[in-house]
């Protein structure tokens, strides 16, 4: 059975690989890294998982021999966060157009500078269009079962795409808290084997990441955005089956109190958790409010989120980076463009917080849903780029 | 819920203090989180950490500003800095101190007060200054979070090679901190 | 599925990628040169030097010993004439007099 444990999240999801049976993990070991590989190196070293550790001497080497080993039909895993995740860039769009299901921790930081170690959104933003699945997990439950789960949705043949499982750096990385671990017999086979219908193999020689012609290349891209956009169907289905085997239940956008709520604030991460607190007090007062999340980022959850925000008047979206100069927020930017095709569609504004570790109070949730009851009762959207908890 | 606020110095083991205090919690049934304020692992350097205990699943993940308890590893930390500050009425203040708990009562101006002279407790049992677990002991003294026990086995299974060592410099602080309240 | 026959991207093979080991063979080069070099076999010591120098691997071994050109792939370079030791391969004009 499982147990119940007090562990800290980042060896919670190294918990996760071990029991993933990963045969490769390469890393980089230094800031912004985690405990995550550290305590996968320690395994390794003391024969608790047989795989082998690449220490590499950059995180775009990380990238590389991950997808290396992909394509040599090993089950590969890595970690990273903020700069290094800038740093492995040329290769994270490499590993999903040659359709490496990789699995890779991603420990959302800041983007330098100034120089700054702590948590927010710009990591992953900067990786949004790169073609890999990509999903929020809110506390560490949900990333040490999202970690399991991804190889599930990864290495499945009507995917073959890497999958990045995000969660705050720092407020999750960094934390205490209770998760239920599997013991190894029971999550025993939940994975097949990863069996990849083309590999790197001397007998049976393949050509990976030929040059792409202008003959080709247009076919090539429209393929692979094929192939994610049509892994929401698979997804779902490893959210139900894993639902139906351990009771826990997972959906492409999560929602609280939303379904006769006026103004719901729209988030991403373990701020959404945190929004519910604000929530229920402002029902208190009697304020029709509710909250909801984008947990799959990637393939975009247009008709969940058109559900789950369908009878709102305002969405309040709550963006942990800005986009300078632009939408202001790239997740103000998505749902505005996912709800504009609709007839009868809710008001969208935008706020920023919580940038580069500055912690968001509930005060400053409150906040938020003023700008949407003001908008409501004004029409004025809050100006760009509105920080909450800005000192000005 | 219940919020701690520790306060010491890098290597003096407060972020282990946060932790073992969360982990002996939640093996008790309970909701814990324990965290470091981040960023300022140095040795030396003033490092806060926190832990949550709650009944119910616990969603707020800031750092403690307005702690029920406060624990100081190092009573130097109070010259320089506010280790009161936001502690809830009634708040309770852990103290590692020579002085009797009544000085530290005027001093910083709160009502509760519990002090240990840990250094003395950690250089005599471990013969080094490290007074993470001894800060427990005297907290459940004033404040039982947790059974003691919970806490024992918390440290059998971290520090298998001093448990004995550190159990009894437990044991001590319990015994030999004194609570005004 | 042959790249060259221009598939739609349902036909693509999986991240484009070659699926079918040696297509190299198929897409014959030889075509590519102006001047194409011929082994004098009476003056040829058959030490190999040839058959390493050549770029793309058009020397072939015949029973005999010696290394001979394969036009179907030969582009015509001349690194063999220049690093021939025994002089004794000539590049010669690809049209016939």
């Amino acid at each position: 059975m499982a147990h119940r444990t007090g562990i800290e999240v980042s060896l919670a999801i190294a918990e996760a690989a071990r029991q993933a049976e990963v045969e490769v993990i390469s890393a980089y070991p230094i800031t912004p890294q985690t405990h995550i590989v550290e305590r996968l190196a320690k395994m390794v070293a003391d024969g608790d998982l047989e795989a082998d550790f690449i220490t590499v001497e950059s995180e775009h080497t990380a990238m590389s021999a991950a997808v290396g080993a992909s394509l040599a039909g090993a089950r590969a895993f890595t970690a990273t966060s903020s700069q290094g995740l800038a740093l492995m860039d040329e290769i994270v769009y490499l590993a999903s157009s040659l359709r490496t299901p990789v699995v890779m921790a991603l420990a959302n930081r800041s983007l330098s500078g100034p120089i700054s170690i702590w948590n927010d959104h710009s990591d992953i933003m900067n990786v949004r269009d790169a073609g890999w699945i990509s999903i929020f997990a809110n506390n560490g439950q949900e990333a040490y079962d999202l970690t399991l789960m991804a190889y599930k949705i990864a290495e499945d043949h009507r995917v073959l795409l890497p999958v990045m499982i995000s969660f705050d750096g720092f407020i999750l990385t960094h934390m205490i808290e209770p998760v239920c671990v599997f013991d190894d017999e029971e999550i025993k086979g939940y994975l097949p084997p990863f069996n990849p219908p083309y590999k790197a193999d001397p007998e049976h020689p393949v050509t990976f990441g030929p040059v792409g012609v202008p003959d080709i290349y247009t076919e090539a891209k429209k393929q692979q955005d094929f192939a994610i956009r049509s892994s929401i169907s698979v997804i779902k289905e490893v959210f139900a089956d894993f639902e139906k085997e351990f009771g826990r239940k997972y959906k492409p956008v999560e929602s609280y109190m939303a379904e006769d709520a006026d103004v719901i604030l729209l988030s991403q991460g373990s701020v959404y958790e945190t929004t519910e607190i604000a929530v229920d007090r402002l029902r208190k007062e009697g304020k029709k409010v509710g909250s909801a999340e984008v947990r799959l980022w990637r393939p975009f959850p247009f008709e969940d989120l058109r559900k789950a925000v369908a009878n709102a008047k305002v969405v309040v979206v709550l963006d942990r980076a800005i986009s300078f100069g632009g939408q202001p927020g790239p997740l103000l930017g998505e749902i505005r463009s996912a709800l504009y095709p609709l007839e009868k569609k809710p008001g969208v504004i935008g706020v920023t917080a919580g940038l580069g570790g500055r912690d968001i109070m509930i005060q400053d949730y409150e906040k938020m849903f003023e700008y949407g009851y003001n908008y409501l009762k004004t029409g004025k959207e809050p100006e760009a780029v509105t920080i909450v908890g800005l000192r000005e | 819920m219940i919020e701690i606020r520790f306060h010491g110095r890098g290597g003096q083991g407060a972020v282990t203090s946060a932790e073992i205090l969360a982990q002996a919690a939640i093996e008790e049934g309970e909701y814990a989180t324990a965290f470091p304020s981040f960023g300022s692992e140095r040795r030396g350097a003033p490092v806060l950490a926190f832990t949550r205990i709650d009944k119910e699943q616990i969603k707020l993940r800031t750092g403690i500003y307005q702690p029920d308890i406060v624990v100081v590893l190092d009573p130097t930390l109070i010259e320089s800095h506010n280790v009161a500050e936001g502690l809830k009425k009634n708040g309770l203040v852990v103290i590692n101190t020579k002085k009797p708990p009544e000085f530290w009562k005027e001093e910083i101006g709160v009502n509760r007060v519990c002090t240990v002279k840990a250094t003395v407790i950690a250089m005599q049992e471990l013969g080094v200054p490290i007074t993470n677990i001894i800060m427990l002991g005297a907290l459940l003294k004033a404040e039982p979070l947790v059974r003691p026990e919970m806490i024992e086995k918390r440290i059998r299974e971290r520090f298998p090679h001093i448990a004995e060592k550190e159990v009894r410099a437990f044991d001590r602080a319990i015994n030999e901190s004194r609570v005004i309240q | 599925m042959k790249l060259s026959e221009k598939p739609k991207w349902q036909e693509l093979p999986l991240a484009a990628s070659i699926v079918e080991p040696a297509t190299s063979l198929e897409y014959k080069t030889g075509d590519w040169k102006t001047l194409k070099p011929v082994v004098d076999t009476t003056k040829c010591i058959r030490c190999a030097t040839c058959y390493i120098f050549c770029p793309e691997a058009a020397y072939e071994e015949n029973e005999e010993g010696y290394f001979l050109p394969n036009y179907d792939y030969c582009k015509g370079c001349g690194i063999c004439a220049v690093e021939c030791p025994a002089m004794c391969i000539q590049m010669v004009e690809e049209e016939a007099e």
